[in-house]
């Protein structure tokens, strides 16, 4: 059912996350302070307590993951949330939830870097996200908001996929998303009933004891638990989600996600007003990345136009899922500056008049 | 005026990122779609603040704005920063105050406001955001002027209830100073 | 016929992987004991940590999590604050306490952290072959101090105990040793104390433990144990350096 657009809230995304995972039955919140996300932080320390859950406040982002681990461990629904460098630091606990198979969700409100960087927002941290969690070849469940109605409503859907592929899931948003104010609507939540998992170290009590773990000593004993994993990332494919914003008629496409996204949106929409069909190709899980989408357009467009705030990281899964069949043309910018939509527009126009030259 | 991309800009503490929160708060109330983008920094008093509010009857693309069709300028460095970024025909608001110049470009829809002399009027200097507020008001009525009243009354809590009519008289004013400067412009009820 | 000696609840039935001489088992068996006699076992989440006892789990017939190197007292903090009516305790070596660990430990302790901590100091890392740790002796041999430790380069021992019974989350701690009946006895009194201690919600609670790596030491294994008293018991004084601590209650 459509909320009016009165009942809408005017939130900063990172409030509107930290609401929706209330909303969506969090237990427990680890995090340590670090700018742009922190009034995630502060919003769980005024409200979670009241609902019953725990705040604290880690000593470090080493610390907030491996508590994380501790609770999705013993069963609760759990999170904590970073900017990039602390993503970095939380590698370590990351690989070791993937590797216990433990649910939890992690917000990157991402930053510019490498290093220190600033705090400004970047989308350069797609690859840590999309690419592995931590060491091994573990994955987490990518989910990338455009909006902040999207992210909220990501947030919630996170939990849920987290617990049913008993995997981290992270939402993957930038120091725009997580600062800016839109008006934001909530679902209540859980929308999966939860029961303490079986699994899940509560004290055994007077049945089987349970383990929590990550060790499998001989090679052959962790190569079948790797391939059950792998297994289960391809089960995982379903979860695909992607938007296509006047598709149907493009001759051209760009392909963003989250911020740039919009910035893009913005760009087609006058680029349309010009005469231009152009239209967006808008991952909202970049992993799973929707190659499928990818390729479809591939088969339509004369070439697709890849915006990031980045090097070009997203671009490499564009061009994987294009084989070759489209060009495919890059636009970055890097470090915290954001693409605006005549930038976009003017390389929109770039990539229409060389692919018309060839 | 169904839409708006402006940008506010001055120094921190003059009130900038709420100005735009109430005019973003506004346009939810009258049920439009609005983005509110603050540059943040890590500075948490002084140095440069700036805002951009996107105002929509249609979801809004980009929150970022690079060639404003509205803004307010609050300081001289605002001004030289973000005068030749304005689409043609947009509407700036110049807070005569803080800005010692008058503006270069002459596609621009001008209006130069003493925002601290009106606000000193009413013996509340706080209250200079909420002229310029007004008057961008009067010059671009995107959103009515008793949804701005809502507006405050929803941000104070109820023991602070009272600062709601300075501001509202505030920005009564802004537009009035506005509205002096636009002939046949001043097309803003007045709450 | 009365039955004297048993194998407790809390133990599983699989035989130990420790090296002959090696006092982990020891330090375990107490464990057990202490919960069985408190009548903890269902109610108790274990954490292993890394080093020779990360396989502890596979010898506690308990609900148990594995740690990343050093995090066990963030994992049991993850644990205890979302099922606080549990009893959740660490089992930590001195390279996986006092080095790599430092962090997670101390803040763990300052907290108040409503957890148990069995922390064995053997002076040595022994799983990854005898290299120096935080705890090794001035002067001692290990595979990187091939010449002895010489403080000057590398420091000194980390006594453990003493620097967080400074902290004020902290409820109990005291320093034991495992070479002999009395000390036995001893260090059994004082885990229990620790469970105790958590038991009455009174804050962090640590027990470190002076044992013995017979096989690192390049020692018989009664021989290990008459060095330890020698050499570790002047550097390391036993005692109960914590005994009601002065974290204010909630």
């Amino acid at each position: 059912m459509a909320t009016a657009l009165t009942d809408r809230v005017l939130m900063k995304g990172n409030e509107a996350i930290a609401e929706a995972a209330i909303r969506a039955g969090v237990q427990a919140y680890f995090g340590y302070p670090i700018t742009p996300q922190s009034e995630i932080s502060e919003y769980m320390a005024a409200h979670l307590p009241e609902h019953g859950g725990a705040f604290l406040q880690a000593e470090s982002e080493v610390a907030a993951i491996n508590m994380v681990y501790g609770a999705a461990g013993a069963g609760a629904r759990v999170m904590t949330s970073t900017s990039s460098p602390g993503i970095s630091l939380m590698q370590e606990g990351l690989s070791y939830i993937v590797g216990s198979e433990l649910p939890c969700v992690i917000i990157n409100v991402m930053r510019g870097g490498p290093g220190l960087g600033n705090i400004a927002p970047s989308q350069a941290d797609y690859f840590q996200a999309t690419k592995s969690a931590g060491h091994g070849d573990g994955r987490n469940l990518v989910l990338a908001p455009s909006t902040i109605q999207e992210a909220a409503d990501l947030t919630l859907l996170a939990f849920d996929l987290a617990d049913r592929y008993r995997n981290p899931a992270m939402v993957l948003t930038d120091g725009i998303t997580g600062q800016m104010m839109e008006p934001v609507a909530f679902r209540e939540g859980p929308s999966l009933p939860r029961e303490v998992p079986a699994w899940a170290t509560t004290g055994a009590g007077d049945g089987p004891v349970r383990l929590i773990n990550s060790i499998y000593l001989e090679p052959e004993a962790l190569e079948a638990h790797n391939q059950r994993l792998q297994e289960k990332y391809r089960r995982m494919q379903v979860e695909v989600r992607s938007e296509a914003y006047l598709m149907d008629d493009a001759v051209v496409a760009v392909a963003a996600y989250g911020l740039t996204a919009r910035i893009a949106r913005t760009a087609v929409d006058r680029a349309r007003a010009k005469g231009i069909r152009a239209g967006l190709l808008r991952p909202i899980t970049v992993y799973p990345f929707p190659t499928q989408a990818c390729a479809d357009a591939a088969g339509q467009v004369a070439g697709i136009l890849t915006v990031e705030m980045s090097a070009g990281q997203m671009v490499e899964d564009v061009r994987l899922a294009v084989e070759g069949r489209t060009p495919v043309r890059f636009y970055g910018r890097l470090g915290g500056v954001v693409p605006t939509p005549p930038e976009v527009l003017a390389q929109i126009e770039r990539l229409l008049s060389e692919v018309k030259a060839r | 005026m169904a839409s708006m991309e402006l940008i506010i800009a001055g120094f921190g503490g003059q009130g900038i990122l709420f100005l735009g929160e109430m005019l973003t708060q506004a346009a939810i109330l009258e049920g439009k779609h609005a983005t509110w983008m603050p540059a943040y920094g890590p500075e948490q008093r002084g140095g440069t603040a700036t805002c951009t509010v996107v105002i929509a009857e249609e979801p809004i693309g980009s929150p970022v704005v690079a060639d404003p069709d509205a803004l307010i300028v609050m300081n001289r460095p605002s001004m030289d920063k973000f005068e030749p970024r304005a689409r043609a025909g947009a509407v700036l608001i110049v807070n005569a105050s803080m800005v010692d110049r008058p503006p270069e470009r002459a596609d621009l829809v001008v209006v130069a406001v003493d925002a601290a002399a009106e606000a000193r009027a009413l013996d509340k200097p706080q209250v200079a955001n909420m002229v310029l507020l007004g008057a961008l008001l009067a010059a671009r009525p995107v959103v009515a002027m008793e949804s701005v009243a809502r507006a405050l009354a929803g941000h104070f809590p109820p023991d602070r209830q009272h600062l709601v009519e300075i501001n509202v008289t505030a920005l009564t004013r802004g537009a009035a100073a506005a509205a002096r400067q636009l002939p046949g412009a001043a097309s803003a009820r007045v709450a | 016929m009365k039955q004297v000696f048993t194998r407790p609840a809390s133990l599983a039935e699989t035989p130990m992987h420790y090296c002959p001489g090696c006092t982990h088992g020891v330090a375990h068996r107490l464990v057990a004991e202490v919960l069985d006699e408190l009548g903890l076992r269902g109610r108790t989440i274990g954490v292993a940590s890394v080093g020779c006892s990360v396989f502890a789990y596979n010898y506690f017939n308990l609900d148990f999590q594995q740690a990343a190197h050093g995090r066990a007292p963030a994992v049991a903090t993850g644990i205890k604050r979302v099922l606080p009516d549990r009893v959740v305790f660490t089992y930590q070596g001195d390279g996986d306490l006092a080095a790599i660990g430092t962090a997670e430990i101390v803040h763990a302790a300052n907290r108040g952290e409503n957890i148990t901590v069995i922390f064995i100091n053997n002076a040595v890392y022994g799983m990854t072959g005898g290299q120096m740790a935080p705890t090794t002796l001035p002067g001692m041999r290990t595979t990187t101090t091939p010449y002895g430790r010489d403080v000057r380069v590398t420091g000194y021992p980390i006594h453990v105990a003493e620097m967080l019974a400074t902290l004020k989350g902290v409820a109990y701690i005291s320093r034991v040793a495992l070479c002999g009946v009395a000390h036995i006895t001893k260090a059994k009194r004082a885990i229990r104390k620790a469970f105790q201690a958590q038991l009455d919600g009174k804050g962090f609670s640590l027990v470190e433990i002076l044992s013995t790596c017979p096989v690192t030491w390049g020692l018989q294994p009664i021989d290990a144990v008459r060095w330890l008293e020698a050499n570790m018991l002047p550097v390391f004084p036993l005692g109960e350096f914590v005994t009601d601590g002065q974290k204010e209650r909630a």
